[in-house]
């Protein structure tokens, strides 16, 4: 039945939108994967400054990226010095 | 042409910058030239951005389309980005004779664990796009093969009405597209010659 | 020849058709696309016409009024929250008897903030003194703008053609684009009832009297009701020369119909195929198509209201305290029926929300066995 089910007194008069955009996981909309080859990472933080998602950690002092919130845009592999980062087909099937 | 089905149901899964849209205004486009039905390409908007994941129907008809609701149970579900299987449950409400045609390296020997019962085409449409140097790495601009090899398995548009399509629809880069659609129009046309054998 | 348009190059491409002097448009999703395209074919050199950029809607329309003051043929399109901030100047456009021709692309109004179609921004605006044409497919977007100016001018009365957000202006269908001397054809040059010229200085729309004021809104008011007879007139020449025929209404299976689903906008088509299925199950079904809201056809309408008849008016607006504004139009107009039918208001697709074949079915359903309250207004909901 499409008749709209549910006592409508109880429907939101109001819809707070308390949503963080943390929740929102851009990790979805990549096709290329970021992979840190560590042996010639010299933790230079170009990657973590220049990553437009904010989505590099470093907390442990050497590069580490949120595949969460990565989008796969390739930033890091291009701007990074010593071109350790290599972007991978991220196909998933 | 096979046009006798009177209405085939298409949907289309892609990321924004794939081209998902075109993909389905193309195909819009080819089967006007070849005048034996009409489609109506019907885009879903959301999220308008590049990367995220955007859907697009295309319904066809041997006559005038007049439904113009979102299709739940498509007859063919199109898969431009093939990571986009890991988020989205992609064949929901695909029907039970349809088909799932992905953009993909993959043999569709391999995939069918993935999806099985399903009927399942393969086109490398990224593979393909990338070596007419159409979009980066990162967001390849499939939709081009993804049209011609969709014409081809589907017996939808002739090479011809594809390419006159593609012609009049693309912004740039008009010839490597055409080369696109040809050539996965071609490739598409022998794995089904193989398959009825 | 037949090309594959979205709707809102369709409203383009009918603009550009139509020779229109002068644009002024600012854009809102989902209209950009159509003033895109006249932006890029003026810069490509097809569109001759001039191209003003204004800081909002309002301005937009403000532009419009003083081209068409100074004889121009005008067009501007816009949506929802723009329509909204144009309002007052869609008065003063109307009531200056200004032609403009506007499209509108149908879109819900905030808050909360919504991007996706349905009729109450347009609907808000009835009482401007606007025609108000609702668009079923592009096919019919592009022949309105030509037919509009074709009524416009005659009647010296601004019109909207309104297509869905979406569902037309982002949705790709083969369209007919005529012949430009085919449109020349039909569409002589614009010839105002007054233009303002710059050697016999004059004012336009300054303070008259309350007599005059009253005495000029009933001209404007028998004027709307000439609509009627020169759109008869200039559907006839239209289709002498392309073939294609339109009415204020459009009655789908309606001879024998019992009870009739009554729409406007592009649902319309859906509800063709929800009706044929419904024919095939032995119902007695048909689709009434309200193609023009303003001037509303209540002697068509009264036609089709035979006695016995029911129908089941679909609303994508709600008038808050009230009821959906198509279904108390409706009643509106055949409140004089003797027998008086039975009229029973839906809502649904607010927002956007997607209409199917199977909720128009059930609407239908649902008024053929006289259900709902004559007083109440069903709220309908896609379920997937």
């Amino acid at each position: 039945m499409p008749r709209l089910e549910g006592d409508p007194n109880q429907f939101e008069a109001i819809k707070l939108s308390t949503r963080s955009m943390s929740e929102v996981h851009t990790g979805n909309w990549r096709s290329l994967k970021p992979a840190i080859d560590h042996s010639k990472c010299t933790n230079c933080m170009i990657c973590w400054k220049y990553c437009p998602e904010a989505c590099v950690q470093i907390a442990t002092g050497s590069p580490v990226i949120d595949m969460n919130y990565c989008k796969g845009c390739g930033i890091c592999a291009f701007e990074c010095p010593t071109k350790c980062i290599s972007m991978n087909a991220d196909a998933g099937l | 042409m096979r046009m006798e089905t009177k209405m085939l149901d298409i949907r289309f899964h892609g990321r924004g910058g794939q081209g998902t849209v075109l993909a389905a205004k193309m195909l819009s486009d080819a089967i006007l030239r070849g005048g034996k039905g009409e489609c109506m390409a019907i885009p879903e908007f959301g999220v308008e951005r590049r990367g995220a994941p955007v859907r697009a129907y295309a319904r066809i008809s041997s006559t005038k389309v007049r439904v113009r609701s979102k299709i739940y149970d498509p007859d063919i579900v199109v898969l431009l980005d093939p990571a986009l299987a890991t988020s989205e449950n992609i064949t929901e409400g695909l029907k039970p004779t349809g088909t799932l045609l992905i953009n993909t390296d993959h043999k569709r020997e391999e995939l069918a664990k993935r999806w099985p019962g399903v009927r399942i085409l393969c086109i490398p449409a990224r593979a393909i796009a990338l070596a007419h140097g159409l979009g980066p790495a990162a967001s390849p601009v499939v939709n081009t093969a993804i049209l011609g090899a969709m014409c081809a398995a589907f017996e939808l548009a002739s090479l011809q009405d594809v390419t006159g399509a593609v012609r009049d629809s693309v912004p740039w880069q008009v010839e490597e597209n055409i080369a696109a659609a040809v050539d996965a129009y071609e490739m598409m046309r022998k794995e089904m010659g193989h398959a009825k054998t | 020849m037949k090309k594959t348009l979205m709707g809102n190059h369709a409203v383009a491409v009918g603009a550009k058709l139509a020779k229109v002097d002068v644009v002024a448009a600012y854009p809102i999703t989902p209209q950009t696309q159509s003033v895109e395209l006249i932006a890029e074919m003026q810069a490509k050199g097809e569109f001759k016409g001039r191209y003003i950029k204004v800081e909002s809607e309002h301005s937009a329309m403000a532009a419009l009024i003083g081209a068409a003051i100074a004889g121009a043929r005008t067009f501007t399109s816009t949506s929802s929250q723009g329509l909204a901030y144009m309002h007052e100047m869609l008065h003063w456009a109307a009531g200056s008897r200004l032609p403009i021709v506007m499209a509108d692309v149908n879109r819900g109004l905030g808050a909360p903030w919504i991007l996706w179609s349905d009729q109450s921004d347009t609907l808000s605006q009835r009482d401007t003194g606007w025609m108000q044409w609702y668009c079923a497919d592009n096919q019919e977007v592009l022949d309105s703008i030509l037919l509009a100016y074709r009524v416009s001018e005659q009647l010296c009365i601004p019109c909207m053609i309104i297509l869905d957000g979406f569902t037309l202006s982002h949705t790709y269908e083969p369209v007919d684009i005529p012949a430009q001397e085919k449109v020349d054809e039909f569409l002589p040059p614009y010839k105002p009832m007054a233009a303002i010229d710059i050697d016999k200085p004059a004012t336009v729309g300054s303070l008259p009297s309350s007599k005059d004021y009253f005495r000029i809104k009933r001209r404007q008011a028998i004027d709307m009701d000439k609509i009627e007879g020169v759109f008869d007139r200039s559907v006839e020449e239209f289709a002498s020369i392309f073939g294609r025929r339109y009415g204020l209404t459009e009655g789908y299976r309606c001879s024998d119909a019992e009870t009739i689903m009554v729409m406007a906008g592009a649902v319309a088509t859906t509800a063709k195929e929800a009706v044929d299925q419904l024919r095939q199950e032995g119902k007695k079904a048909g689709l009434l198509y309200l193609r023009s809201f303003r001037p509303f056809p209540t002697k068509q309408l009264k036609g089709y209201a035979k006695p016995g008849v029911r129908f089941a008016v679909l609303d994508r607006s709600y008038s808050q305290g009230h009821h959906g504004i198509i279904f108390e139009e409706m009643k509106s107009a055949l409140y004089t029926c003797n027998p008086r039918p039975g009229i029973y208001g839906f809502v649904a697709g607010l927002g956007g929300g997607d209409i199917t074949v199977e909720l128009l079915k059930e609407m239908w359903a649902e008024a053929d066995a006289g259900k709902p309250g004559a007083d109440e207004t069903v709220w309908l909901e896609e379920a997937r």
